[in-house]
């Protein structure tokens, strides 16, 4: 037994029924245990996003036909800019690194629980609070807020839009992006601090680094977020001018301040979906992943040029340097292209099993691969003052954003639902809901590139039979509706499972990360034995020691790693 | 196809560099055209641009059009071949590779290169439309409000005032250049021609400045692209083009008049 083996056993041995704790209902709402809570957050999050989708469904109804009165104009306003506000705010980003991350961090460190547990309960409970707000929004006399997800200023001010339901939004941003920060100091601390003997950085599995990375944005964009939200909250309710012009303020500081935030957010919903394929490609692949340190630097150059691209969400109001923006937009497309092709260089050569999680992997990849090349498209100036604004837009950011929160996350959540419930999904239904998902997706987003370049703007509650939008949006529609009914394919499947459970397996996928390496579902402390960690797959490394990526070490090779 | 690749070369310039990165965009357009470009209209959806301005644009769209066929078709090519010849076939263990350096080099080398193009044509095209003339023909002053837009021409001392129920009309003269000024009354507006591949943000507190030489006299739907209230979708206006005589009789008949 070696040194380092030993230190890792040690604190692998905590007693099992230690913490056990209450159970029940009462243990889903006092619990400070990272599976809990990761759980209480993908469930919490998947309820909102259905919710938004069914305001999809309204939306998409709405446009089905010209000069539509399905919706009042205002309704249309309100329902538009609560789906992308519950679907950013509230799905994508808790989605993942509220769920995922929360549940995953710890077991593929080898760590017992996150760094600070309650402040983890605080964000989930946060969180919580923040959705339920913004959806009050719906039942004040002023209706919730209808100035779209950005909230643009001045259409945002007390003047423009008052009442209670765009305060409601405010303050459950706010809430949320507290929320945001709380969980980001939690992965980075837990990810610096909590690692287990022999998890140096370069062991990390690739979805822990794309966390790190992740919660590194999150500390430098969701502040000016909040920031900006509160000077918006002032000078609605006290009387300050930050963004209106008649007392000397900017109303171009506000799409300054929020795109600043914005763009890195993009990345802070995308980068935890990369890890997620990341480590599903490999074991479907049987193979490790295809240039790991590329992937952890493109990782680490998308995420330094993230934070220097937000104006290219303004490159029509004519007041930024477009060459600069333009430039280093146009550059974020390369390390992308790298994980794009990391991710083809992993199964090439391998033993492809096409399982629900690889499914749905290699449709995240068709998705989000024409979101990534139209955005190249709207990186130059020229081409995006034709598009600005219009439904080519539109398109483009949802291949990206459903692309990775939904085809990579129905990876990632029928990947690692064997460990989180101890149960098996039900295969058929998953590749159902997964074709079912693909076909009405590609239905509905690819005519709105035609939609945007013929000129139909985003936001539009009405439009002209004259303007010929009609064929391409009823196309559109019935692609929504395909969508929609692959959701309902998926609770049935969520259904199925719970009342007739299948037993899973410890390690049902042949994983190569740490969680595969304890039960399913794991103990509360999460490992009664760590294996030894020498290199990014241990697991794999146990199961098959004629392939394993780490040699065994020679005791001077040990002593030098143990002093590190 | 070919036609439309060779018009993208003639408005892209004349440089060394550029007539090579004009081959390669004739070859690239060449070896992906005859497969993944037959049945699709050469103006892949978007207008052609009724303006000189509108035009380089969709020229520069043109050339990202073929690009990103190009780029895509490979990308799909790569993926969709290893979808199907890797299938599994058997339990056993395929060879372990962890990376490999000269691919790693290339899928990197390649995109910068394919970027630093797009940037050329972009900043070329991009400085073009944004041009201002010092002494253009005529000067339009745009006013976007909830939920309309005034135009103002000072030469004449005539102003067009729209609402939702009466959409008001821009008139331009074709073959010479208007420099608009666009300001808001109140919230963020978007000054959208679809068909002159062009918008600009109309700001409170900012005035934006850029010109129009439309090319093709008609008329042509105008709209608000930026989320600006309730009748958002309602806030449209018409541009009609007409010949420089046309113009000059509609300005002196409209001279001092105020139309709403």
């Amino acid at each position: 037994m070696t040194l380092l083996e030993q230190k890792g056993e040690a604190s692998a041995h905590l007693p099992v029924e230690h913490h056990q704790g209450p159970t029940g209902y009462y243990r889903w709402l006092s619990s400070t245990d990272h599976k809990v809570i990761g759980k209480n957050y993908m469930y919490t999050s998947l309820v909102f996003m259905l919710i938004a989708g069914l305001m999809a469904m309204l939306i998409r109804t709405q446009l089905a036909s010209p000069n539509s009165t399905f919706v009042s104009q205002q309704t249309y306003n309100e329902l538009f800019t609560i789906h992308g506000s519950m679907m950013l705010y509230l799905f994508a980003g808790p989605f993942a690194f509220g769920g995922f991350a929360n549940y995953l961090i710890p077991l593929q460190i080898g760590a017992p629980d996150m760094a600070f547990p309650r402040l983890n309960a605080l964000s989930y409970w946060l969180y919580l609070t923040g959705g339920i707000t913004m959806l009050l929004g719906f039942f004040t006399a002023s209706g919730a807020a209808a100035f779209g997800w950005v909230g643009y200023a001045p259409l945002s001010s007390s003047t423009n839009s008052p009442g209670a339901g765009p305060d409601l939004w405010i303050v459950s941003i706010a809430l949320v992006g507290f929320s945001g920060i709380f969980t980001g100091v939690n992965l980075v601390t837990t990810i610096f601090y909590l690692r287990a003997p022999g998890m140096t950085m370069f062991r990390m599995p690739i979805f822990t680094w794309n966390m790190l990375v992740t919660g590194l944005l999150i500390l430098i964009a969701f502040p000016v977020l909040t920031a900006a939200l509160i000077m918006l909250y002032a000078d609605r309710h006290f009387g300050t001018h930050v963004y209106s012009v008649k007392g000397g303020g900017s109303p171009v500081l506000w799409q300054n301040l929020f795109w600043f935030f914005g763009h890195p957010e993009v990345y802070i919903l995308a980068l935890p979906f990369f890890g997620m394929v990341s480590e599903i490609f490999p074991v479907f692949s049987k193979k490790p992943i295809f240039g790991y340190k590329g992937l952890v630097f493109a990782t680490l150059a998308i995420a330094g040029l993230s934070t220097g691209v937000w104006a290219h969400h303004m490159f029509t109001t004519g007041t930024v340097l477009l060459p600069f923006f333009s430039a280093l937009s146009l550059l974020i497309a390369v390390p992308t292209g790298i994980k794009i092709f990391t991710w083809i260089g992993t199964m090439w050569g391998g033993q492809l099993d096409f399982k629900a999680p690889l499914t749905w992997a290699v449709g995240f990849i068709v998705a989000f691969t024409m979101g990534g090349i139209t955005g190249v498209f709207l990186a130059s100036p020229p081409i995006d003052f034709a598009t600005h604004d219009t439904y080519f837009v539109v398109a483009h950011f949802h291949q990206v954003l459903f692309g990775t929160t939904i085809f990579a996350g129905f990876a990632g959540f029928f990947f690692w639902f064997p460990k989180l419930t101890g149960r098996m999904y039900r295969e058929k239904l998953a590749k159902l809901q997964f074709w079912l998902v693909f076909i009405g997706f590609n239905l509905t987003f690819l005519p709105q590139y035609l939609l945007g370049l013929r000129g139909m703007p985003r936001r539009i509650a009405v439009y002209a039979t004259t303007d010929h939008f009609t064929f391409l949006n009823r196309l559109s529609t019935a692609g929504a509706y395909l969508t929609a009914i692959g959701f309902v394919v998926f609770l049935v499947n969520m259904w199925v499972s719970w009342r007739s459970p299948i037993k899973a397996p410890d390690n049902p996928w042949d994983g190569h990360a740490l969680e595969w390496a304890t039960s399913s579902p794991p103990p509360s402390h999460n490992f009664h034995k760590v294996p030894p960690i020498r290199s990014n797959r241990p697991t794999w490394d146990m199961n098959h020691p004629e392939h394993a990526d780490g040699r065994v070490m020679t005791a001077a090779e040990l002593s030098r790693e143990v002093l590190d | 196809m070919k036609r439309s690749t060779i018009k993208t070369a003639r408005a892209e310039g004349n440089s060394p560099a550029s007539r090579r990165v004009r081959w390669g965009a004739k070859l690239a357009g060449l070896a992906v055209g005859s497969v993944a470009l037959a049945g699709c209209s050469p103006a892949f959806g978007a207008y052609r641009g009724a303006t000189t301005q509108g035009r380089s644009t969709f020229h520069l769209f043109q050339g990202f059009a073929i690009t990103a066929i190009f780029v895509g078709g490979i990308t799909f090519g790569l993926l969709f071949f290893v979808l199907l010849r890797y299938r599994k076939k058997s339990d056993a263990i395929p060879k372990q590779r962890h990376s490999n350096v000269k691919i790693e080099i290339l899928y990197t080398v390649i995109p910068i290169l394919i970027v630093v193009g797009l940037f050329f044509f972009t900043v070329k095209v991009e400085n073009k439309v944004d041009a201002l003339n010092p002494s253009p023909n005529v000067k339009v002053t745009v006013t976007a409000f909830q939920w309309g837009w005034k135009f103002y021409y000072p030469a004449t001392n005539t102003t067009v005032i729209g609402s939702i129920k009466h959409y008001p009309q821009l008139v331009l003269p074709e073959g010479e250049t208007t420099a608009i000024t666009l300001v808001s009354q109140d919230v963020v507006h978007g000054f959208y021609i679809p068909a002159f591949n062009f918008s600009r943000y109309a700001l409170p507190g900012f005035v934006n400045h850029f010109d129009f030489t439309p090319t093709s006299a008609g008329t042509y739907i105008g709209r608000c692209s930026q989320l600006c209230g309730l009748y958002h979708s309602e806030m449209l206006f018409s541009v009609k083009v007409l010949s420089a005589q046309q113009f000059q009789s509609w300005t002196s008949s409209q001279a001092g008049k105020v139309t709403a």
